[in-house]
């Protein structure tokens, strides 16, 4: 494995992991459910998302 | 991706050959911990018998139990396949997924109980974490995590009263958040003990929260959704404030940062008050962002540092407190109290939390729970492993002079050497400072809760690969500054999932306190969860006889009996839906979690030796106290009183947690009789069968560094 392609595949894995992936994800989603729609801009569907982090709390473990 | 069974070959012939010189290896290194007497034991010896044994219980047990025991169907679709919503349920990369998993299950746990558990020698600690993970914990987490799936991701307290019935249920849900309340009081002093009279570390923390309010506010107006970017000015920021804590400690800010386990007790409550009722975005997310960083990062590190290093082992196999029960950090013998002392790392009730909440309506195909559930458990054993190692590369006079209560060791170094030579241990007053001058600290005695242990023993280990003596203080207050940042998410997270129950369970009583969104009874909930683990917080930390001696005992009883729940519950899902050959594979673990923990409740109740029995100790107190008399460690009849209140309250709450699982256990040993006893097969509470349509490549990056599906290939 190149090294190229392991840098790739770390920013690949930290990105699909922290979530910065979430909005590409929603857009592809968006278009596929409602084309023509214009999506919500990336600002307000970050919102959204931590928002609703309010309401729906994760436990972490000891 | 996995092979069904029915077209399994015979192994090849390489296959055979690596798997013999991995069993080979594993065996060596097993013989090596457990023979040699006398002689210096490499720590190198530890990894090798770990990763051994993982690698044969990956491949084999977790094998047999996924096929065999859960019948695991990739044809079958998943909840995030059937149910994708693109936010709670979506199919996610098992390789994401098990970061997910793991972020969510590994924190301050396997660090803090190895550390403790070392007063008992380094054998049975070790034998526990490995055979106790690839037994009992990784099965746990993988059996609920699986049922879990099956049933669109229910959660816990939710499978226990639909498998058991209402009374199973409540029990499990009372259980769980009276254990929680204990696990957050815990974690909370475990911070508290590292922190006080600390400076360095104070300031280091304290800074954590402006740190993590600047990455919530760049987040959200500045660069929505650019998490990695700020994740790194955030983690660049928290070595700054590390290294900055050197300077306020030296500085005169020194005084304003130096404070009383009562203020930190103070300011910890305060801070989860406020934690659980701001908007996620302010201070929650950014800090979980930085922690998960942080833990990734650490314990990558630690692992390089023991294997380069590979130091030696200055604990004895097994010490004399092993089978005396007189032992200084937590009272009781080896049995049952190692096994409640080392809870997570090993079995943690906790991870069926986590393995029956959000993971399950993740997975993209079923087989994936192998590697997701006993996977990830793996992982946090290892993290125990190297927990127990630092701890046991520490000379042991300076482990005893930091871990002993501090009624025990006193206030100086030199009372603190007399009382280790007391203990059979020697460490001249000269050392014992010179060990704390070295880390940048003021002193080291008494140090209690885990975690400046550790952290004393990963800057040995790191300081020896990066950055040489130097570095020492650096690494030190790294690794406190890791361990505290861990145990505030936790106890972050925990305060708003503690509030989220509290609203669910009186909402049925008063509605408006279940609205999540009406601010009074958010405020009322939060402020009742943060009394109710700082009321804990608060006695541990006055507590003459060492919160972390009292207290650690009920944390990790209150943590096993949750894992005994959980292992109830899949037992009776397994008998239910017909495996009853296969109950086995959780039955015998939560046998074995059901004797340790109510023997340990037991004794905990009953002991008539007031250094074990909660009751025996009250009455000795409550004795003294009536006829006047002061006892040690108490200095006065205030500190009497103390004791006498936190020993009742508790000895109460050992046998509330124990009379809990009893009711459960009975409940489910009904439920499963029946079951046996039934003509036919009992209603089935899976989501019905619906044939998958996903396809699920290797992964983007179908390359060599897939370890796992070469694993998987028979």
């Amino acid at each position: 494995m190149t090294v190229r392609r392991l840098l790739g595949l770390v920013r690949w894995y930290l990105r699909e992991l922290t979530g910065e992936t979430a909005y590409d994800r929603y857009v592809e989603r968006h278009r596929l459910a409602h084309p023509g729609v214009p999506a919500m801009p990336r600002r307000e569907f970050e919102r959204w998302r931590t928002d609703r982090g309010d309401e729906h709390p994760r436990a972490r473990c000891c | 991706m996995t092979t069904p069974d029915s077209t399994r070959s015979r192994p090849s012939w390489r296959s055979i050959l690596i798997w013999t010189a991995i069993s080979v290896a594993a065996a060596a290194a097993w013989g090596v911990i457990a023979l040699v007497r006398g002689e210096e034991v490499s720590a190198f010896w530890l990894v090798l018998a770990a990763l051994g044994s993982y690698a044969i219980g990956y491949r084999f047990y977790a094998r047999f139990i996924a096929t065999k025991v859960l019948r695991v169907d990739d044809t079958r679709a998943t909840p995030a396949e059937r149910l994708d919503d693109g936010v709670d349920f979506q199919p996610t990369d098992r390789r994401v997924l098990l970061g997910h998993h793991f972020a969510a299950v590994a924190g301050a746990g396997p660090l803090v109980g190895p550390v403790l558990a070392a007063q008992m020698g380094y054998l049975p600690s070790t034998m526990w974490i490995i055979i106790g993970a690839i037994f009992a914990g990784c099965v746990q987490d993988m059996v609920v995590l699986f049922i879990s799936m099956r049933r669109n991701g229910r959660s816990l307290g939710q499978l226990a009263r639909d498998e058991i019935g209402p009374i199973g249920g409540a029990a499990a849900l009372i259980g769980v958040f009276s254990i929680m309340i204990i696990l957050l009081a815990v974690l909370a002093l475990v911070v508290v003990n590292a922190l006080a009279a600390s400076p360095w570390g104070t300031f280091s923390i304290a800074m954590t929260i402006p740190i993590a309010l600047l990455m919530g506010f760049y987040m959200r107006t500045l660069r929505p959704g650019r998490v990695l970017e700020t994740s790194l000015i955030g983690v660049a920021l928290l070595v700054l404030a590390i290294i900055a804590g050197g300077w306020v400690q030296a500085s005169s800010w020194a005084d304003a940062f130096t404070l009383s386990p009562q203020t930190l007790v103070f300011c910890l409550v305060i801070y989860g008050f406020l934690a659980a009722v701001l908007p996620v975005w302010m201070l929650l997310t950014p800090r979980d962002y930085l922690s998960t960083f942080m833990k990734i990062g650490t314990i990558g590190l630690l692992a390089i540092g023991v294997l380069i290093v590979a130091p030696i082992l200055q604990t004895e196999a097994i010490t004399d407190f092993a089978v005396s029960g007189t032992g200084p950090v937590f009272a009781g013998k080896l049995f049952p109290f190692v096994f409640i002392t080392i809870a997570c790392g090993a079995l943690s009730g906790f991870h069926a939390l986590i393995s029956s909440g959000t993971t399950p309506k993740m997975i993209q195909k079923e087989s994936q729970v192998r590697m997701i559930g006993y996977g990830a458990m793996l992982m946090e054993s290892f993290v125990a492993v190297m927990a127990l190692i630092a701890a046991c590369i520490l000379d042991p006079g300076l482990y005893y002079a930091m871990n002993a209560p501090a009624g025990v060791l006193g206030t100086t170094v030199e009372s603190a050497s007399t009382a280790v030579a007391n203990l059979g241990f020697t460490i001249s007053p000269q050392d014992l400072q010179a060990a704390a001058d070295a880390v940048g600290e003021e002193s080291l005695v008494a140090r209690t809760g885990g975690a400046p242990t550790l952290a004393v023993g990963m800057s040995e280990i790191l300081s020896s690969v990066f950055g040489g003596d130097g570095l020492k203080a650096f690494w030190y207050h790294f690794a406190i500054m890791f361990e505290a940042l861990f145990i505030l998410t936790t106890v972050d997270a925990g305060t708003r999932v503690g509030r989220f129950m509290l609203q669910d369970t009186l909402g049925n009583v008063w509605k408006p306190l279940g609205r999540v969104s009406w601010k009074p009874g958010i405020w009322a909930t939060s402020a009742v969860v943060v009394l109710a683990w700082g009321y804990f917080l608060y006695a541990g930390v006055n507590d003459p006889l060492g919160g972390i001696n009292q207290l650690f005992p009920l944390f990790g009883i209150a943590n096993q009996l949750l894992a005994a729940i959980a292992l109830t519950v899949a037992t009776t899902v397994l008998v239910k839906s017909g495996r009853l050959k296969w109950a086995w594979v959780t039955a015998v673990p939560l046998a074995w979690v059901a004797i340790v923990t109510l023997t340990a409740s037991w004794q905990k109740v009953f002991s008539t030796d007031p250094r074990i029995g909660f009751f025996a100790q009250r009455e000795r107190y409550a004795d003294a106290l009536n006829q006047g008399e002061v006892l040690a460690p108490a200095k006065d009849l205030d500190q009497m009183q103390t004791v006498v209140t936190n020993s009742t309250v508790d000895g109460v709450l050992a046998a509330f947690f124990a009379l809990l699982v009893v009711i459960v256990i009975l409940n489910a040993a009904w439920i499963c009789w029946r079951a046996v006893r039934a003509t036919e097969p009992l209603p089935s509470t899976e989501a019905p069968y619906v044939e998958s349509k996903l396809l699920v490549s290797a992964g983007r990056f179908s390359s060599t560094k897939d370890t796992d599906a070469a694993e998987d290939r028979p």
